[in-house]
């Protein structure tokens, strides 16, 4: 028995900065780090759900920089399970990759083996990130750390979750519509969706490629540069990647936005959000508005068609990026049923098999994807696939194609006057379990704030700006094109004057301490191995 | 917009490679006219003189690398994850043949 729990609090409570410190001083080592981490994942995990595969005991060691590496050496850390790691499974949350181990590593995951971080696990996602609230997640939804009968948002909602908590020192998700920076708002933490380009998409199962862009989720705003320091950069293996070179973004965490002009879009502050956010929402504009910022309304006339927009764009693409399950080269594949045993009267015209024979290949494409991937999923596959269909492109698609531009304009517009635009980053806050599953529309008109963003490819920063009916609310930072440095920087001064860093969940301080209790009366042994 | 039937929800389910069952039909094609009629929105802008946009980036040159040859997966690491593999292939249901 050591005293694992009664350690890991001290640790895990650090950031991953502070963290780095410490180990730098070598006052903690990596062991110690790793073990004080992978202790209260354990015990937080059963009630929270956060991870799909926690890793084995001993942290792989990557070799020479390790532990000593000045970036991220000895920081423990977790991925979505999206993003692939050589050694751990890579299922998206789906059913149809169930058991699949990706057989190399993404840029990301390279480039922080290399800068020294220790991965611990792979958290649990909406299904092909294709959801707000981990809910449609083919394994097991994900309690909010902050109330356990309240989702922690989605589509990354077991990184936000798993951070928040204080299971992981920071994680790394994937935001095609908001699926970063909405479970951050919802969880209380930090979370970027870095420029479309900016961050290497290799070895990011690809949902909707135009959108797609992996972030940080990090426990303060200096954890998010120092992240971003690690895994930005131009990638050959992505031909979308940016040609722009990594730099080290902890020198843009500056607390002075003196004369920083800043627009607040009307549309963002209308109807439809909850008072409690919208309250803090101006309390932190003000806030900015104190300390130097020009603060001034502004208008992006396109707002209301950015839902209806993406909900035709991201199908579409992810009906062609979701052909490849077809249960021939990795995931599931139906077996051994006999063909039209049970797909009933709306079975395609390509199911057909001979009667009572063996399924042939397209029965059995049919049979696999019918069976691996769940509801959601294959409503948005339909959905993409009708407006790409013949007679419907043009209606859909093109149109969709040609709003999107009308919603980047809308952004260029405002950033000939603005350094940055600040808004709420969803317009609640997190919502019960089970609230939204019913109806699909409204599930998707949780993202309103944040899918313009990735329709744009800028970058958005949600940080938490107080609570609401004691649940944390996200203020969004959005950026022109490669405005890393301006949102860091404004994050950062925000951070510093309202002192809102890291806000704690009460719920889980106080299973911790249930927990501690009961081990040093004695009760329990033997917690987490 | 015109509503989906269920003879078009067949058809493009067929082209997904998908399935339902007779029982859960009704209800997939409810979502999908209710998720149509939301996004049909967009007719109410006149786009006639916007020009589409594909991606968030110029991606109007091609990205193209040396040709070298490099080293790939090796054959068993590439099959490792496969449902069905023999003698160095995947392994697939019939193709042609049957009736």
């Amino acid at each position: 028995m050591t005293p694992l729990l009664a350690a890991s609090p001290s640790i895990t409570a650090l950031t991953a900065a502070e963290l780095r410190e410490l180990l730098r001083r070598r006052e903690v080592s990596a062991a110690d780090a790793w073990q004080a981490y992978m202790s209260r994942a354990a015990a937080l995990d059963p009630a929270l759900r956060a991870f799909l595969e926690i890793a084995g005991d001993t942290p792989e060691v990557p070799g020479a920089p390790w532990e000593t590496h000045p970036l991220l050496g000895g920081v423990p850390f977790a991925l979505k399970d999206n993003i692939c790691a050589r050694g751990l499974f890579c299922t998206c949350g789906s059913r149809i990759l169930e058991g699949f181990r990706p057989p190399y590593d993404a840029t990301v995951t390279v480039r922080l083996r290399e800068a020294g971080a220790m991965l611990m696990g792979k958290t649990n996602m909406d299904e092909f990130a294709m959801g707000s609230s981990c809910e449609h997640s083919g394994y097991f939804a994900t309690a909010n750390p902050w109330a356990l009968d309240r989702v922690p948002g989605g589509s990354s909602g077991g990184a936000a979750a798993a951070v928040a908590a204080d299971m992981t020192a920071f994680a790394l998700g994937s935001d095609t519509g908001g699926s970063v920076r909405q479970p951050a708002s919802f969880c209380g933490i930090v979370g970027l969706k870095p420029t479309y380009g900016l961050v290497s998409r290799y070895g990011l199962v690809a949902f909707a490629s135009s959108l797609d862009q992996i972030g940080p989720l990090t426990k303060d705003v200096t954890d998010c540069a120092l992240v971003l320091s690690a895994i930005a950069g131009h990638d050959p293996m992505d031909s979308t990647s940016a040609r722009v070179a990594g730099e080290d973004y902890t020198r843009y965490l500056v607390p002075d936005i003196k004369g920083m002009r800043l627009g607040v879009p009307r549309e963002y502050m209308g109807e439809g959000i909850e008072p409690g956010v919208r309250a803090a929402v101006e309390r932190a504009v003000a806030g900015l508005n104190g300390m130097g910022a020009e603060v001034e309304e502004c208008s992006l006339p396109h707002t209301e068609y950015g839902v209806a927009t993406y909900y035709i764009i991201a199908p579409a693409e992810a009906s062609s990026n979701l052909a490849r399950y077809d249960g021939v080269r990795y995931g599931h594949r139906a077996g051994g049923a006999r063909a039209g045993a049970t797909t009933g009267a709306m079975t395609g015209a390509g199911a057909g098999t001979g009667a009572g024979g063996d399924l042939d290949l397209a029965a059995m494409y049919e049979r696999t994807r019918s069976e691996g991937f769940g509801a959601e999923v294959r409503r948005r596959i339909m959905i993409g696939t009708y407006v790409l269909s013949a007679g419907y492109y043009d209606a859909y698609y093109l149109k969709a194609q040609k709003a999107r531009t009308l919603v980047k304009q809308d952004f260029e517009n405002v950033f000939a006057r603005f350094d940055a635009l600040v808004t709420p980053t969803a317009p609640t806050v997190a919502f019960p379990i089970g609230a939204k599953t019913a109806d699909p529309l409204q599930m998707y008109l949780n993202d309103v704030f944040t899918i313009p963003v990735n329709m744009a490819g800028l970058p958005g920063i949600s940080i938490p700006c107080g609570l609401s009916e004691g649940l944390p609310v996200g203020l969004q930072l959005i950026g022109p094109h490669m405005g890393e440095p301006t949102l860091l920087r404004l994050a950062y001064a925000y951070e510093t004057a309202s002192g809102i860093r890291h806000p704690r969940p009460a719920a889980v301080n106080a299973a911790v301490a249930a927990a501690e209790a009961i081990r040093a009366a004695g009760g329990v042994g033997g917690v987490a191995k | 917009m015109p509503a989906v039937s269920a003879a078009q929800v067949r058809h493009v389910a067929a082209l997904a490679r998908l399935s339902w069952d007779e029982r859960s039909a009704p209800k997939l094609v409810g979502e999908l006219n209710e998720i149509l009629a939301y996004i049909s929105k967009l007719s109410e802008l006149d786009t006639a003189d916007v020009p589409p946009t594909s991606h968030a980036l110029d991606l109007r040159d091609n990205v193209l690398r040396e040709d070298e040859p490099r080293k790939g997966l090796a054959q068993a690491e590439a099959l490792a994850d496969a449902p069905d593999s023999e003698a160095g292939m995947f392994r697939v249901p019939r193709v042609v043949g049957g009736q």
